[in-house]
């Protein structure tokens, strides 16, 4: 018999000696259990698991700590931050505004106008690449780490993991859009002044207003990138891989930008994705055109809705085998 | 297939009742138990991963689950922990099903499957305190005594990007501590570990046990079931093909002898002819054999008698890693009633 065999079994006899003090440890909990009456201690421990289950607030703090830690997410807020600041050193190197784009005449004249046309730019592929960047990752790299079977076994259902990434997910892409025009507005202000807007019908902007209308511009905006988001949500979800979600959202708002650029489809082109980046321009005419914004409102939960839907049932009743 | 299966011995609860019964019969009657699964079964495509496995497991035992590789055994846990969806059957941890009641299930259930895996990113504190915000309750003022018990107290803060297998495997056991568990499941909860640390390992389980933590401990490492485990359930390409106490199990194969000779061959013979030795073998160093005491002694004359030398004729008890090749190599052997 080798060494560690006789080990095994020189260490046996212990292991057998206190065994049989778990059953009795066991029946002494039962009748513990049992002289407080039975169903009292059982209902309570219920109600006292129930009362210490985490909440999906908690769960979504530690998703978005985990996205703090995480160097994908300042590759996408870094972006947010430094393609303002080249745009306003071009502009600096160049010395006028770019004449062929909507506020572009203005954008020397006041910091005002700097936010409207880095949305205008940004809608291409900036933004999507911005927010699927983190919202393709969200799921998937727990199926990369193989981490999901690890939160899946704590004390937190499936569907509060789900809405927390989502809830995550969508601050992030919040975040970033503040920090884009942001810097845009600040460094525009600071570098070309505090002065009225033009708008997009001639008429003159007083500054207060034109800030109050810039914020609505952006939450009008930030509605088709949500419903980017929620695309790559659904991507990291089905493909559990993280660069294919990626990738994947950001094609299919390509491929849609390329389809509206198709003459022949003209009646479809006001419900595809890509041209609700537009609709904040609605909010900066005079009187404000509310018909694109209304549109865009349904046509992106159009979007946005199902596919988190189908997110969520996806994640609901997969088999989680990696890791 | 597994004629075993009804003929369960209930020890846990023989030794349970009597006391329980004198003061409240219906308490303990009424008490789910830890584990309850039956006909689970999984496919993936042509293969049958889990098939048709029932395992009742009782409180207070430590369960050992052996099979080989691919037998299943992750496949079951993974089921009972209800990340994967069974194609049929049932599993309930205290009588709730993971699939129906989520994460309310899992009340005072911890564990991992496979590897235990973590936020590299993160520090193994972090990961801990990640995993008991998870877990809510006091589980936060549990963590310095689970980095502490599993023996991580001094790297705690490194990112786990930089721990090593071994340390990950004491990390995820300190992750289950957080829990307070009632029953823990462990999928090879040693793989990987130095000396020290199965050592350390299988004395938290004793631990454990010892404070009335039922343990389901799947393996493939014969002397730690055989150290730790009161019962066990060998599986084999998915199926249950033995299940019962560890003891009625190293008991029932009946006596062995290792036998040494000055002439193997000619003792072969003798052997052979004699009808109550049986399981005749040639090892290593000799042959083997199965027979009773008086039959041993008999045996030795015959050998003289035949001018065989007996150099060495011992008693060998069956270990369970014999037991174990005997059940889950070779051709499906009946199991011993
Ligand atoms: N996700 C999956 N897809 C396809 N086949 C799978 C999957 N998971 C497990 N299997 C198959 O199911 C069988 C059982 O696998 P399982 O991991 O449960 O074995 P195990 O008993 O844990 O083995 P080991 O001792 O190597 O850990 C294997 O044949 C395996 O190939
Ligand atoms: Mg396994």
């Amino acid at each position: 018999m080798s060494p560690p065999e006789i080990a095994a079994r020189g260490a046996a006899p212990a292991a057998r000696a206190s065994a049989p003090g778990a059953p009795a440890g066991q029946a002494a909990r039962g009748a513990a259990d049992a002289r407080s009456g039975a169903a009292a201690p059982a209902a309570a421990r219920a109600a006292r698991a129930r009362a210490r289950r985490p909440r999906t607030a908690a769960v979504y703090k530690w998703e978005l700590l985990k996205l703090r830690a995480q160097k994908r997410t300042y590759l996408g807020l870094g972006a947010a931050v430094i393609v303002p600041i080249i745009f306003l050193a071009a502009l600096e190197a160049q010395g006028s505004g770019p004449d062929e784009v909507p506020f572009g005449r203005y954008v020397t004249q006041t910091g005002l106008a700097i936010p409207p046309v880095l949305l205008l730019f940004s809608s291409i592929w900036l933004f999507p690449l911005i927010v699927s960047l983190v919202a393709g990752d969200i799921v998937a790299n727990e199926d990369g780490n193989g981490t999901l079977k690890t939160i899946l076994t704590r004390s937190v259902d499936r569907h509060q993991i789900f809405v927390a990434k989502v809830l995550a997910a969508f601050t992030y892409a919040v975040t970033a859009l503040v920090l884009f025009a942001g810097t845009g507005l600040l460094l525009g202000c600071l570098r070309y002044g505090f002065d009225p807007l033009v708008s997009l019908s001639g008429t003159t902007i007083e500054t207060g207003r034109g800030l109050t209308l810039l914020g609505a511009a952006l939450l009008a905006y930030l509605m088709p990138v949500l419903a980017i988001a929620s695309i790559a949500l659904l991507l990291s979800t089905v493909t559990r891989n993280s660069a294919a979600a990626v990738v994947g959202a950001l094609m299919f708002s390509l491929i849609l930008q390329i389809i509206g650029l198709i003459s022949g489809l003209d009646a479809i082109r006001p419900y595809l994705l890509s041209t609700q980046f537009d609709a904040w321009q609605g909010l900066l005419r005079e009187p404000i055109d509310w018909a694109p914004i209304v549109r865009s409102a349904w046509v992106c939960a159009l979007y946005a809705v199902p596919s988190l839907i189908a997110a969520l049932l996806v994640f609901m009743r997969r088999d989680v085998t990696g890791g | 297939m597994a004629p075993s299966l009804d003929q369960r011995p209930r020890i846990a609860s023989e030794e349970l009742t009597p006391e329980a019964r004198s003061s409240a019969p219906t308490a303990t009657v009424a008490a789910p138990h830890p584990i309850e699964a039956r006909g689970l079964v999984k496919r993936y495509g042509h293969l049958t991963a889990v098939d048709h496995v029932d395992i009742t497991v009782e409180a207070g035992t430590v369960y050992g689950y052996l099979g080989p590789n691919g037998a299943g055994k992750t496949t079951s846990l993974r089921m009972l922990l209800g990340l994967i969806r069974p194609d049929e059957g049932t599993a309930k941890l205290f009588g709730r099903d993971p699939l129906e009641e989520g994460a309310a299930a899992l009340d005072g259930v911890a564990g991992f499957v496979e590897a235990p895996r973590f936020y590299p990113y993160l520090s193994g504190r972090r990961n801990l305190e990640l995993m008991a915000a998870l877990d809510g309750g006091d589980a936060p003022d549990r963590i310095d005594a689970a980095l502490e018990t599993v023996g991580l107290a001094g790297r705690d803060g490194d990112k786990v990007k930089g721990y090593s297998h071994g340390m990950k495997q004491r990390l995820g056991i300190g992750a289950a501590l957080l829990r307070d568990p009632r029953l823990l499941l462990l999928d090879e909860p040693t793989t990987g570990l130095d000396p020290a640390g199965m050592r350390d390992m299988r004395e938290l389980v004793r631990r454990l046990a010892a404070d009335g933590i039922t343990v389901l401990l799947s393996s493939h490492l014969m002397g730690e079931v055989e150290e730790l485990c009161d019962r066990v359930a060998i599986v084999r390409s998915g199926r249950v093909i033995y299940e019962g106490a560890l003891d009625a199990l190293l008991r029932s194969t009946g006596q062995r002898y290792r036998l040494r000779t000055t002439d193997d061959e000619r003792a072969w013979d003798v052997c052979s002819y004699r009808p109550d030795v049986s399981d005749l073998r040639r090892g290593p160093d000799g042959l083997t054999f199965a027979a009773d005491e008086e039959e041993a002694a008999l045996l030795s004359l015959a050998l003289a008698h035949n001018g065989v030398g007996v150099t060495a004729l011992v008693p060998a008890a069956a270990s369970l890693e014999e037991l174990f090749f005997r059940f889950t190599e070779g051709d499906e052997q009946e199991v011993p009633a």
